[in-house]
């Protein structure tokens, strides 16, 4: 730390940080644009200037801009010198030359960081008087809109897109005053990341295109803080509601895990809120047909059924809370609850878990692997199962240089001249996978190959790295050299990190990568693993236990059950039509409850409306097994309820009247903490619905949430009352505490003069730091002292091509694969269509084209897609795009002939 | 008075290049024989000894500079030696003198410099604009690859030089040290933070010399004649010899070679043989577009670095621009700014904001639209546009005669206001 004096008041501030860092995380308001906490220094806009005096008798002085200059011990500067503030409001005029006078039509309006730092620098009067530049517009795609006449030439965008996500389809072009931030032409963005524009962009030149549809002020807007549902990692988002529809999904800072960013996936991937498919009453098949009936209705079958049934199992999901798990668990009991997914997929989760209990290294957040200085990537497209987690291990590749800058005494933050400096240079990032990822333009070295080769070549990395670890036999040399090199880079690292997961579906492959961890801490190197998973509750699921999917098909063909409960799953997208068929149609009773009518809920006899992320609370468990809470951000129509509420109901109507205990969120979490101890620490990770800040609940709407006498005149005049919220301590209201609610109660953010997503500055214990009393979650792993010892010794057999067969292997894609999100437009239409994808030369040799209709068979079921000729596909390995049409309830990988349709 | 004229002396009268041959003949080469038998220090040493300093306009000694390269087994290699001839400053056309006259004097100043730097790369980034001088260096350069005075091994040493020719896409921020960095290495030629300087941090991330041609010509010279002999060419303690220019309406447009610290009144009265007829003196741009005006009481400033900015401007790069009387000296600076604002690069708001702004205003009062007000945005524009303001020195270089144009040239702006027009329209 350092002293440092700003206006002669001495502060303590980080000397390895700027002036402008150091000034905004002791609370000034320093104005800037491209300054960003995420992207560092540049210099460009001129904002943040201030006086610098070089000694205490200095009077003079000199401006200086504050985000350039190292917070070093002593620095004197003023923020308030006249000469300062003059040039600070210059700044301002002259960007706003050419801004268009659109504010009240600009979807950034009321949360334009333009507009925060006009006000504060006090510019208010145009001087200048010749026309304004003009620029025509392009489509970018479905998530980005583009209004360049509002561009106020801070070049974030292009240094967002293009430095930080490793896009190169967007630049900026030309120069002077009318330099263009836009793509060669027309045409969908590529970058997955595409939609942080709107956030990056400090005005409305990039705004949410899919916002736009239904568009609402942000200080009309009704929040809750919440977790993104459409991968394992746990974003946080900030949704926001108008009129009983979710409008949006802003991200909401999370100083470990997604930090200032989102995927478009999680931002743009929650239109099913909205959709035509929501299930919105309670429906009953009645002479055959599905029919809407009332809550009491569906209460008083559930009641029949119940208590008629010989034994009732239990269906639960990945996709659902804790809660809703939980809930029904305790409805069905223990040994009836079944955990909505294979065993296959249950033996990866708790493989996971069990390299995270054994506390040979501990699980990285994506900050941490920011920071990782070597990377071994094992198996995983990350981009497209995890995809944020691709945005920092994109960073992580700048840690290595990193080392040179450090020589030259260049501050990590002056983020063009450490670029300047390490060029090409890139820390070693490995990438292992069965075919070409997004990432591997960063990689220093990639190999692709069968999920058996990924596992061989981790054993073999661990075994260079330990003799003690089991050898591989059968390498070729190119492996050998490899591993060598792999092992060499984790060996000199400061921080390694191995990153594994379940998308090769490959036992071996998460073992080898345990191998891999363990083997560095023999050898003294402490190292970090993470591993992807495929669903938002995947992990919770695993901890929460139950039985395979399998033994839940086999209890109803054995005519074990008769009566089968489905929660929030769609078993067709897991199981063959087959397999779901006979579950559904040869049980006595199904009920389900999903959000989205879909293939499961149209063959039950009962149907119930379960509220979404956004309509209710619980608790998700990410990839690092940290449990975050969600809140409800709106109230749905008054059927739509949450699935443990009906769950909770439906036990109370079949006479167990002890569950009426039930009756908020955090009685089912304490019910929880003593059924299953397992999950006892997640009801940590938020404050209970009784936290009161200064007597008074947190409020979901902004100050400013307007038209809430007029929102429902058309139907009462009379202002109805806020819904009461007994789940959580947020209240359905803009009335409440003023103060800042802790970090994991955060609906959105906004602080006075700091109407933009820059407001986060004001909730951080130190700029880009961890939010004030910490980052939400807790973990619900705890590593053992002291690790199991031994290394696992199956190290698979070499992998053979098929005769005439190949391995067919599922490929994630960041648009298509997820259930929920495919309902979005956008998502929909970035999606690819089926495909199976094969090598070159195996398409040759089995005298197939691209484009041919082609046919195969897994388990019986013939399946057709068009073929697609990939030569980074390994010989002898073919795959097919995860969970789309109609190539879904695929169990794979699995082998198959492949032959042309006539 | 009769001086020495190193860098032209051998110049061919009807102005082509000097072949390898020919150069030879008149001693060419020899310095470098010298500074390979030398340690680089000492040639740096010497240099810093001469008292050269760079002639790209800034005048930063060369020696100096040069200090701050890492040198030694442990240094990062390749180092860089950039000769920068994109001469894109209005008035000035030196540089292309030296390098359609001369252009083995260049390669030759290149290699002491990469000998002091030990640098094994070097490139001439060239102005787009000059194709004579572009076919002539490349021409040059070739005769040197075949005479093995380039690449591995030059003149049987253990020194290696490749050296290229790159031409530039042609813009005035390419001229600009490290905007020239990022051109050369395929990107925008936007400025880069200094410090990190090119000299620890330059082409692609290495040890890099970005040198004027003026500067790196001078030293085949130095080297051969010594510190001493480089000093007592200049009349002040600014060392050497300096290529003047004058252009305007004056009798002889033309350049010069004559030492360094001559006045302005020689220049302008021998050497230019003064105004046209019928036109008086009313003000010089000294050094270039980038450089403020001086006036009359000027005139027997000696033309050096140290004495020019006493005066209140800059030698910049030696070359003047005269403003006569009947020429409006309002619409000088419209011109000139309209030239400034097009060739920011756009990076920082006070260059792209404020330089158009300055030219639409100077547009308006040469319609006669223009007002008291304006003066006063003008007056704004040059202190929002002023050094440390802005991250480059082209918007401040920009300010610079508009600012002293409105301190000398007031009643000028004023009788625009008064008279709703152009007084010499």
């Amino acid at each position: 730390m350092a002293i440092i004096y700003i206006d002669d008041k001495p502060h303590q501030a980080d000397a390895k940080q700027n002036l402008l860092h150091a000034c905004l995380s002791l609370g000034f308001n320093l104005p800037y644009f491209c300054w960003h906490p995420a992207l560092g220094s540049v210099g460009a806009c001129r904002q943040c200037a201030v006086k610098q005096f070089r000694t205490p008798d200095d009077k003079h002085g000199h401006l200086v801009m504050a985000c350039m200059i190292p917070a070093v011990e002593g620095t004197r500067i003023s923020i308030h010198d006249p000469e300062a503030v003059a040039f600070r409001a210059g700044i301002i005029e002259g960007m706003m030359q050419n801004h268009p006078h659109d504010c009240p039509v600009c979807d950034e309006g009321g949360e334009c960081h333009l507009q925060d730092m006009t006000v504060m620098t006090g510019h208010n009067y145009r001087r200048y008087d010749f026309p304004k530049r003009t620029f025509r517009n392009q489509y970018l795609g479905p998530f980005v809109n583009h209004e360049m006449n509002r561009c106020i030439q801070c070049y974030r965008c292009v240094r967002f897109y293009r430095e930080y996500a490793g896009g190169n389809d967007f630049n900026v072009f030309g120069i002077r005053n009318t330099a263009y931030f836009g793509r060669y032409q027309d045409g969908v963005l590529e970058s997955e990341f595409a939609g942080n524009l709107d956030e990056v962009c400090p005005t409305g030149v990039f705004t949410d295109a899919t916002h736009k549809h239904h568009y609402t002020r942000k200080w009309d807007l009704q929040f809750a803080p919440s977790v993104c549902v459409h991968c394992g990692l746990g974003c946080n988002i900030s949704p926001g509601e108008r009129y009983g529809t979710l409008r949006r999904i802003v991200n909401r800072y999370h100083g470990d895990i997604n930090g200032y960013f989102l995927c478009d996936r999680g931002r743009h991937g929650s239109e099913f809120v909205n959709s035509d498919q929501r299930i919105r009453q309670a429906r009953l098949r009645r002479n055959g047909q599905l029919q809407a009936v009332s809550k009491a209705e569906a209460l008083e079958h559930i009641r029949q059924v119940l208590t008629s049934s010989s034994r009732v199992i239990g269906i639960g999901s990945p996709r659902a809370s804790l809660e809703a798990n939980f809930a029904l668990r305790a409805a069905v009991g223990e040994r009836n609850f079944f955990a909505g997914i294979f065993q296959r997929e249950l033996r990866l989760l708790n493989r996971v878990l069990d390299v995270l209990r054994n506390g040979l290294a501990p699980a990285a957040s994506l900050r941490e692997m920011e920071n990782s200085d070597a990377v071994l990537v094992l198996g995983e497209d990350v981009t497209n199962y995890a995809p944020r987690m691709a945005l920092s291990l994109r960073q992580s590749v700048r840690q290595g240089p990193m080392a040179m800058a450090d020589k030259l005494k260049i501050p990590h933050w002056l983020d063009h001249s450490v670029r300047e400096l390490a060029q090409d240079s890139k820390g070693p990032l490995f990438i292992a996978s069965i075919a070409a990822t997004r990432l591997d333009d960063v990689a220093s070295e990639t190999y692709h190959a069968a999920p058996d080769e990924l596992a061989r070549l981790g054993f073999a990395v661990a075994h260079k790295l330990d003799d003690n670890a089991p050898a591989v036999s059968g390498l070729t040399l190119e492996q050998t050299a490899l591993a060598e090199r792999i092992a060499q880079a984790l060996r000199s690292a400061r921080q390694p990190l191995i990153v594994s997961g379940l998308s090769c579906h490959s036992t071996a492959v998460i073992s080898a990568a345990a191998n891999i961890a363990q083997a560095l801490r023999r050898t003294g190197q402490p190292s970090r693993v993470t591993f992807t998973v495929p669903e938002c509750n995947s992990v919770g699921l695993a901890l929460l236990g139950g039985r395979p999917l399998e033994d839940a098909f086999a209890a109803v063909r054995n005519r074990a059950a008769d009566t089968v409960i489905v929660l929030e799953n769609d078993l067709y997208r897991r199981a063959s039509v087959q397999d779901v068929d006979a579950l559904l149609l040869g049980a006595k009773h199904v009920i389900v409850l999903d959000h989205l009518t879909n293939a499961t809920s149209t063959k039950a006899e009962l149907v119930l409306p379960a509220a979404t992320f956004a309509e209710s609370d619980g608790t998700l468990v990410n990839n690092e097994a940290r449990a975050q809470r969600f809140f409800q951000t709106f109230v749905p129509q008054p059927d739509v309820q949450e699935s443990w509420r009906w769950l909770r109901d439906a036990i109370i109507a079949s006479g167990r009247q002890d569950f009426a205990a039930w009756e908020n969120l955090d009685h089912v979490i304490a019910s929880m903490a003593v059924e299953v101890p397992a999950l006892a620490a997640a009801s940590k990770a938020a404050p209970d619905a009784t936290f009161r800040m200064s007597g008074a609940k947190v409020p979901r709407q902004p100050e400013r949430y307007s038209g809430r006498t007029a929102m429902l005149a058309n139907i009462d005049l009379s202002e109805p009352k806020p819904p009461d919220d007994p789940d959580s301590p947020l209240s359905f209201s803009m009335e409440g505490s003023p103060d800042q609610p802790p970090s994991p109660l955060i609906p959105f953010a906004w602080s006075p003069g700091w109407n933009s997503y820059q407001a986060w500055n004001k909730f951080q214990e130190e700029i880009a730091g961890p939010l004030r009393g910490g980052n939400p979650g807790v973990p619900l792993v705890e590593a053992a002292a002291q690790p199991q010892q031994e290394y696992v010794r199956d190290v698979p057999a070499p992998f053979q091509p098929g005769d005439g067969e190949w391995l067919i292997v599922p490929f994630y894609h960041i648009f298509g694969s997820e259930e929920l999100s495919i309902h979005s437009h956008g998502v929909k239409q970035l999606s690819p269509g089926a495909y199976l994808a094969m090598n070159d030369k195996d398409a040759e040799r089995a005298r197939l084209r691209p484009e041919d209709r082609i046919e195969f068979t897994i388990a019986a079921i013939s399946y057709q897609a068009a073929l697609k000729v990939r030569a980074d596909l390994p010989q002898g390995i073919a795959a097919i795009p995860a969970g789309i049409e109609p190539l879904q309830g695929i169990q794979l990988p699995d082998w198959s002939r492949i032959v042309r349709v006539a | 008075m009769t001086s020495e004229r190193p860098l032209t002396k051998d110049m061919k009268p009807g102005g082509e290049a000097l072949s390898l041959r020919e150069y030879e003949r008149v001693g060419g080469y020899h310095s470098v024989h010298k500074a390979l038998r030398m340690d680089p220090k000492n040639v740096t040493d010497l240099v810093t000894k001469s008292g050269l300093r760079g002639r790209g306009g800034a005048g930063f000694p060369t020696g100096s500079k040069w200090s701050f390269v890492p040198i030694g087994p442990d240094a990062p290699r390749p180092k860089y030696l950039i000769a920068n001839a994109d001469e894109m400053e209005p008035g000035t056309f030196k540089d292309r003198y030296l390098l359609e006259g001369n252009p083995h004097q260049l390669l030759e100043g290149m290699m002491i410099g990469a000998r002091a730097i030990e640098a094994e790369v070097a490139y001439v980034f060239l102005r787009a604009e000059y194709v004579l001088a572009g076919k002539r260096v490349a021409q040059a350069i070739a005769e040197a690859y075949s005479a093995g005075y380039l690449g591995h091994r030059i003149f049987g040493s253990e020194l290696n030089l490749e050296l290229y020719l790159h031409v530039s896409a042609g813009r005035y921020m390419c001229g600009e040290e490290t905007g020239l960095l990022n051109a050369l290495e395929g990107k925008r030629a936007n400025p880069r933070t200094k410090p990190p300087y090119p000299q620890v941090s330059g082409l692609f991330g290495k040890p890099t010399i970005v040198q004027n041609v003026e500067t790196l010509a001078n030293l085949p010279h130095i080297l051969n004649n010594g510190a001493d002999w480089f000093k007592s060419l200049s009349r002040t303690a600014d060392a050497g010899t300096k290529l003047y220019g004058a252009s305007g309406k004056v009798k002889r447009p033309g350049l010069w070679e004559l030492p360094m610290g001559t006045t302005m009144r020689e220049l302008l009265e021998e050497h230019s043989g003064g105004m046209q007829d019928g036109l008086k003196f009313r003000g010089v741009l000294p050094g270039g577009a980038s450089t403020d005006f001086l006036t009359e009481q000027h005139l027997d400033v000696k033309m050096d670095f140290t004495e020019t900015q006493k005066a209140g401007s800059r030698l910049g790069t030696g070359t003047m621009i005269v403003l006569d009387d009947q020429t409006c000296p309002v619409g000088m600076v419209w011109n000139l700014e309209d030239f400034f604002a097009q060739e920011s690069c756009g990076w920082c708001t006070p260059c792209w904001s404020g330089l158009r702004w300055a030219e639409r205003i100077l547009g308006a009062f040469e319609r006669g639209e223009g007002n008291e007000t304006d003066l006063e945005k003008l007056t704004w524009i040059t202190s929002f546009c002023a050094p440390g303001h802005t991250f480059c020195a082209l918007a401040p270089g920009a300010a610079e005669p508009l600012q002293s144009a409105l301190k000398y040239f007031r009643e000028d702006f004023l009788r625009h206001i008064h008279e709703k027009r152009c007084p010499w329209r």
